[in-house]
């Protein structure tokens, strides 16, 4: 039984990790089954939703739940996962091994430093609003880089701290439309506020929730897809309400 | 053609490979895998522009190809870059996706509710539409080809 209990266990934490952090259902079932076949039960029934993971052994007559409260995205944590499932399957590490590498996994991961965050957030605005709007004058791309550093840093902030979901979103896009407004009274010429606001959103937007919501759907789950993009546009329409609001003052 | 390849799109081309690094950063992926992520992304954004400068389509019909077939090559892409690295493919994929995915139409469309232009809306759901389920394609199309060259190298 004590066995039993740790591979159910391990299972569930492993897929618990990969979907927090922005696997698709079918990857999170496919490693689950991996690891329980792994494990010496190749017929463990494994079922993923969004919002909550089961793994049962009919060999056992057992089966556990776990509940998925939080989704973000951090794929160092899925890579993480991936190499540990490797080394799991080809027999480099045991059971306790890999479930104790799991929980490390969850707890600690090295993450980028938060400037490398504000730079990134920074770069991804500026080249996106030259990208798709071919704008660039001075004040657009002083503008988009302040905009979008701020933006985010709210974002990340407010997540970080609070866990209110899709209120992050609204203080950072109202933020990015407050500052492009600042910017549009200071600059008399060549000021374009619509492709600033494009490119300062775009670290914040749901665009990759939005294109996995119909992969999971087109992959079967249809559950899981149409519920992530609930929550796509959920955040979404928390960014357009914020912009919105600066964006009368025009 | 020749001169808007060499003058916009190596400056197009340069700039997805920043976008892409850059969100790679800040979806934490692994720190040996950002450069090739970011070509990833540089070659899929490259092959969506040229494909809407050639083609003399509505511009509709022009995202749905156009954002197909960049699909299809950040999936080959991202599949080869994986066996390469022994990495998931989802850490190339998704980071390469960030200048071709819906995102800022999906924020329009509830910009465009708002401030009271339900046409604008329409038109940018449309797109958000077209582009999300073209690009789920594409990483279908992908998945098959990735299993061909899988299948015939071994």
């Amino acid at each position: 039984m004590e066995r039993e209990n740790l591979v159910m266990q391990t299972t569930l934490l492993a897929g618990a990790i990969l979907l927090e952090n922005g696997a698709e259902i079918a990857r999170v079932e496919d490693t689950m089954q991996r690891i329980t076949t792994n494990a010496g039960y190749p017929n463990a029934q494994i079922f993923v939703l969004l919002t909550g993971i089961t793994v049962a052994l009919p060999d056992a007559a057992a089966s556990q739940v776990r509940a998925i409260h939080r989704r973000g995205m951090d794929l160092e944590k899925v890579d993480q996962v991936n190499t540990l499932s490797r080394e799991f399957a080809t027999h480099r590490i045991d059971l306790p091994e890999f479930a104790t590498a799991l929980k490390h996994v969850n707890q600690a991961v090295p993450t980028f430093p938060f400037s490398w965050l504000l730079l990134a957030a920074l770069v991804v605005s500026v080249t996106l609003m030259v990208a798709f709007t071919g704008h660039a004058t001075p004040a657009d791309l002083i503008t988009c880089a302040l905009a979008g550093v701020l933006g985010f840093a709210a974002f990340y902030w407010i997540n970080h701290f609070g866990q209110i979901r899709f209120l992050s979103e609204f203080i950072g896009a109202f933020l990015i439309g407050l500052v492009t407004l600042i910017g549009f009274y200071l600059t008399p010429t060549g000021y374009h506020p619509d492709a600033i606001i494009i490119g300062a959103v775009m670290p914040l937007v749901p665009g990759v929730a939005i294109t996995n919501a119909v992969r999971d759907t087109m992959t079967g789950n249809l559950l899981s897809g149409p519920a992530r993009a609930i929550e796509a546009i959920l955040s979404a329409a928390a960014i357009g309400l914020g912009i919105a609001l600066t964006s009368i003052f025009y | 053609m020749w001169h808007w390849l060499f003058t916009v799109g190596l400056l197009q081309t340069i700039l997805a490979y920043l976008a892409t690094s850059g969100f790679g950063v800040l979806l934490n992926i692994p720190r040996r895998a950002v450069n090739l992520s970011g070509w990833v992304g540089a070659a899929g954004w490259l092959t969506y522009e040229v494909l809407y400068q050639v083609l003399p389509l509505a511009i509709d019909v022009k995202l749905a190809i156009g954002n197909l077939v960049a699909a299809v090559v950040i999936g080959v892409a991202s599949g080869l870059a994986a066996r390469y690295k022994q990495m998931p493919m989802i850490i190339f994929n998704i980071p390469s996706l960030v200048p071709l995915v819906p995102g800022g139409q999906s924020y329009r469309v509830v910009r465009n509710l708002v401030t009271g232009q339900p046409q604008v809306a329409n038109q940018y759901l449309a797109q958000v539409v077209i582009i999300a389920g073209v690009i789920a394609l594409g990483f279908l199309i992908a998945e098959f080809i990735n299993r061909l060259l899988w299948h015939f190298s071994h």
